[in-house]
């Protein structure tokens, strides 16, 4: 619900990006780009690396189901990336990503899971500090 | 008046999502001529080890399973290409272990193997073994076409926390790289498999257990019916390929 509303302010704050970014912080703050790194690139937390590749020399084994994560920060503003992460299917309703804020609509959820979204707001925060410092 | 410009927005957003989503829905069964066992994804090793009878770790199951066989007798070349097969006592098709322990239930009153034992694998194995490089051959009939459907509408629904359809991937993105494993086509050539990452022979049921835990979705328990949809759905889209049993896997 919190989501919906949130979403839906998005995209009512006004002219010509709001369609296509979330501009404010879901916790009110900025995230530790340093804790979104350490994110991305676990795989049973952030999930991302199963399905893009990144600028990680460190991390072997990298999906390539995805864009490369490499220079999200120039391709995509703070905003944008925000809303690619609460909620890519607004940008592609096929879109294999998951919405990472999402706890409802979904089926058969395991009951480890339930009720939780991937990641709560303050990791998202963090993920998208560290994305936006990929800048090439 | 600020509302009546958003509402044929709004109506434009909700009509290109409706046909985004009709689009997805009918998306790309892969066309017959363009299926692929996961074998021909496989490095050449793998596809060594499956080639040789004397490396495939699978025989070593489809051994005990003929010396558990041979205590009875019976004729059973071809019959794991025919399987999910309609069982009139059920009501519903019944998948190839279900139907190894029905028979030792009824007809030899011995008790059923527990799903994954090395007892009702060997047996699997071993039965599953006389049909290789047989065409896959599952019967849809007005009996069947119930549970083939249950089995597509499954396979193309999205599931889990990860809110993922077997098809996203399996349909459309085979040949590409989940993590660094090759994603393939999802056809249950090889059944059961000696996969690497088991260290043991394995079930399709197994496999199908092991994908939608990946996805973060509840699992079916062994033997549930919507497992067996699965199956059907799986080896009806695998028709005509050839049976390679026991198949090696990474």
């Amino acid at each position: 619900m919190a989501l919906a509303v949130l979403v839906f302010m998005a995209a009512m704050s006004g002219a010509g990006r709001a369609e296509d970014a979330i501009e404010q912080p879901l916790t009110g703050a900025r995230g530790d780009a340093a804790r979104g790194r350490a994110i991305v690139t676990n795989r049973s937390v952030g999930l991302c690396l199963l399905c893009h590749s990144g600028p990680f020399p460190e991390e072997r084994f990298q999906g390539n189901l995805a864009p490369d994560l490499k220079g999200a920060g120039s391709r995509s503003s703070e905003g944008q990336l925000r809303l690619r992460i609460v909620d890519p299917a607004r940008i592609n309703p096929a879109t294999i990503m998951p919405a990472y804020h999402q706890i409802e609509g979904l089926t058969r959820v395991a009951p480890a899971y339930r009720g939780k979204p991937i990641l709560t707001a303050e990791q998202i925060e963090d993920v998208v500090a560290f994305l936006t410092t990929l800048k090439d | 008046m600020p509302g009546p410009p958003a509402l044929p927005l709004r109506r434009f957003v909700v009509t290109v999502i409706m046909a985004a989503i009709a689009a997805s829905a009918v998306a790309a069964e892969i066309p017959r001529a363009e299926r692929r066992s996961g074998y021909d994804l496989m490095g050449r090793e793998t596809r060594a080890m499956q080639d040789d009878d004397t490396a495939n770790p699978g025989m070593l199951f489809v051994l005990d399973g003929e010396s558990l066989w041979k205590k009875k007798t019976g004729a059973v070349k071809g019959v794991a290409a025919r399987y999910p097969a309609f069982d009139a006592r059920e009501g519903r098709p019944i998948d190839l272990e279900q139907r190894i322990n029905r028979c030792r239930v009824d007809r030899q009153q011995a008790p059923a193997l527990a799903w994954e034992s090395r007892d009702l694998l060997a047996l699997t194995a071993y039965v599953a073994r006389q049909s290789r490089g047989l065409p896959i051959d599952v019967t849809i009939d007005a009996r069947t076409q119930p549970f083939l459907d249950a089995g597509r509408a499954a396979f193309h629904r999205r599931q889990g926390q990860i809110n993922l359809s077997c098809s996203q991937c399996h349909d459309d993105l085979w040949g590409r790289k989940l993590a660094g494993s090759v994603i393939p086509q999802a056809h249950p050539t090889g059944y059961p498999i000696y996969r690497l990452e088991w260290q043991s022979l394995g079930s399709l049921q197994r496999r199908l257990r092991n994908c939608l835990i990946g996805t973060r979705a509840e699992a079916y328990e062994f033997g549930a019916p919507e497992l067996v949809d699965l199956e059907l759905y799986l080896m009806w889209r695998a028709q005509g390929m050839k049976l390679e049993s026991p198949g090696v896997r990474p």
